[in-house]
């Protein structure tokens, strides 16, 4: 059915913060391992050990280089997947019902065997969150690893997303952003978090936290080698006062 | 946007023969030589465009199920209208044929149904915000401007053809189709050059707030699926040059062939002539419609757009 529902009962989604992340692209080699053997048809390669490598991911970083007016330029890392929007245009324009939005978390999905691979939805997304399976000829994107939140044969710290689990610095946050009192929608409110391209109107779930101010131009940094020579106590605030008076 | 040569046939294709089923299903009466060739002419336009559609599709076997979600998606819309008007049209040319008293009204709403149909295939590009150049009114105007004008040329040279006597206004209608069509194309051309890109790498990564964002490390270093579908660029340096081939094949020879036939000057093959012109001068319309068309996820690859 690719009428969106009115409203969803929860919002499952994540907040990524972009003051942390470190772009080592670990949450992209995790996606991909994951959803090429989970759910769904693996998330496939055309000539993966040939020439020209082309495949499906579902997670991809952009780093940006953002340079201010009053201050040095600085590299941002953006990751980039579906944002489970609650008006997401992919869901409207699919024929066959194959995309969907779930009333009960908000998850965006694909019904791969109802999907004729029309390829509309990869239009109608703004932010390129959808690619076509190589392979499958079905359109693939992020479930948020649904078949690992849910599942009680893993243990509990595992069901999250697979880029959440694996993420080194911390910058991944999973949750239910419809609460707010979830640890996710504190993050965003304390934070300040985000939407991408607001003026597409989709209404992303996902948020994304800005990167902490940094040093203002003409500002020195923060001398740590000055940390070094702290003020001595006992013995050697005598031996200091000593040697001092000679 | 890539501009696969699958849909720019089919939208141009089956945009002529849904026009050419308009102007049938206004025509009246008509000789039995013509409802065949016609109708012949018009289900070719039209099937053929919507088999070239079915076969970019990954699955083919399914495309049935494309009937179902009419309630949400122009895509089912189109494609539901489509079988509604072939049926109407078929039983318009028949009722034409056996002279039965329906043709009255099945030609009229035969009519209705193709214009609608066209609609549908233009709201598919209308409805995505994502692309600046096609989330217009104009996209439906010119889509419908197009393909009434194609019917119309179509059906004034089969008039030409089998009505010779008395067939004046339909080569001025197509004239007229035909100038308003392209009007409104350069009054789209303009909005699109006249306008930059709503979303750039500022509003993608919500960075803008902070300083000038550019791309500084692409995700991948080949292409992918993205940019295959949308990272067109190639055809937008000589935008200029086959815009003005457009409007040649599409709008100057068609006009200068409808003025000529209806002075009576070989209408037949002159009217041909144009319509053949049209069309060719449509594909390329067709294409630079899809190769100009910048879309939103360019903000995230893109390292030249300001």
């Amino acid at each position: 059915m690719t009428r969106l529902p009115d409203r969803t009962d929860r919002s499952l989604g994540l907040v990524i913060d972009l003051d942390t992340c470190v772009g080592c692209h670990a949450c992209v080699i995790s996606c991909k391992e994951w959803n090429t053997g989970g759910y769904g048809a693996p998330l496939a390669d055309a000539d993966a050990w040939g020439a020209e490598p082309s495949g499906a991911f579902l997670n991809r970083i952009h780093s940006f280089e953002v340079t201010p007016d009053d201050a040095a330029a600085m590299t941002v890392h953006v990751p980039k997947s579906c944002l489970h929007c609650d008006d997401a245009p992919c869901v409207t324009v699919c024929p066959t019902g194959a995309s969907y939005k779930r009333v009960e978390d908000g998850i965006v999905l694909v019904d791969e065997k109802a999907c004729i691979g029309c390829g509309l939805c990869a239009w109608a997304c703004p932010y390129g969150a959808r690619e076509m399976d190589p392979v499958a000829q079905v359109m693939k994107k992020c479930t948020l690893c649904i078949d690992r939140i849910y599942n009680d044969n893993i243990p509990e710290e595992d069901r999250v997303p697979s880029c959440v689990r694996t993420c080194p610095a911390g910058a991944r946050h999973f949750g239910d952003l419809s609460d707010p009192g979830s640890d996710v929608s504190k993050l965003v409110a304390e934070r300040g978090g985000i939407d991408l391209m607001p003026e597409q109107g989709t209404k992303p779930v996902n948020k994304y936290l800005p990167p902490r101010p940094r040093r203002a131009a003409g500002e020195e940094p923060v001398a740590l080698a000055d940390l070094c020579e702290s003020e001595p106590t006992g013995f050697f605030a005598w031996l200091d006062r000593a040697l001092e008076k000679l | 946007m890539h501009p696969a040569t699958s849909i720019i046939v089919f939208t141009v294709a089956s945009g002529a023969g849904f026009g050419l089923m308009a102007a049938l299903g206004l025509s009246g009466p008509l000789p039995v030589a013509m409802v065949w060739t016609g109708y012949g002419i018009a289900f070719v336009l039209a099937v053929a465009g919507l088999l070239s559609s079915t076969l970019h599709l990954g699955h083919p076997e399914r495309a049935w199920r494309a009937f179902s979600q009419w309630r949400s998606s122009w895509l089912s819309r189109e494609g539901v209208m489509s079988i509604v008007t072939l049926a109407l049209a078929a039983a318009h040319a028949l009722a034409l044929l056996t002279g039965h008293a329906a043709a009255v009204w099945l030609g009229p709403v035969s009519a209705v149904c193709a214009l609608l149909t066209v609609f549908t295939t233009a709201m598919i590009y209308t409805q995505i915000k994502a692309v600046d150049r096609w989330h217009t009114r104009l996209t439906p105007a010119c889509f419908l401007l197009f393909s009434m004008a194609s019917g119309a040329i179509l059906a004034a040279t089969l008039r030409a053809v089998f009505l010779p006597q008395g067939a004046a206004a339909w080569p001025l209608l197509a004239a007229i189709l035909t100038f308003a069509a392209w009007m409104v194309r350069q009054r789209a051309w303009a909005r699109g050059d006249g306008t930059g890109p709503r979303s750039t790498p500022e509003t993608a990564t919500g960075l803008g707030g902070l300083g000038k964002v550019r791309l500084f490390e692409s995700p991948h270093t080949g292409p992918n699926y993205l940019l295959r579908e949308m990272g067109f660029v190639v055809a937008r340096r000589h935008a200029a040059k086959l815009r003005l081939i457009a409007l040649a094949l599409g709008a100057v020879v068609p006009l200068l062939a409808t003025l000529l036939a209806s002075g009576g000057a070989l209408p037949a093959f002159m009217l041909a002539l144009g319509s053949l012109s049209l069309l060719a001068g449509l594909l390329i319309e067709r294409w630079l419609f899809f190769a100009e068309a910048r879309h939103a996820v360019m903000a995230w690859y893109d390292r030249t757009i300001t």
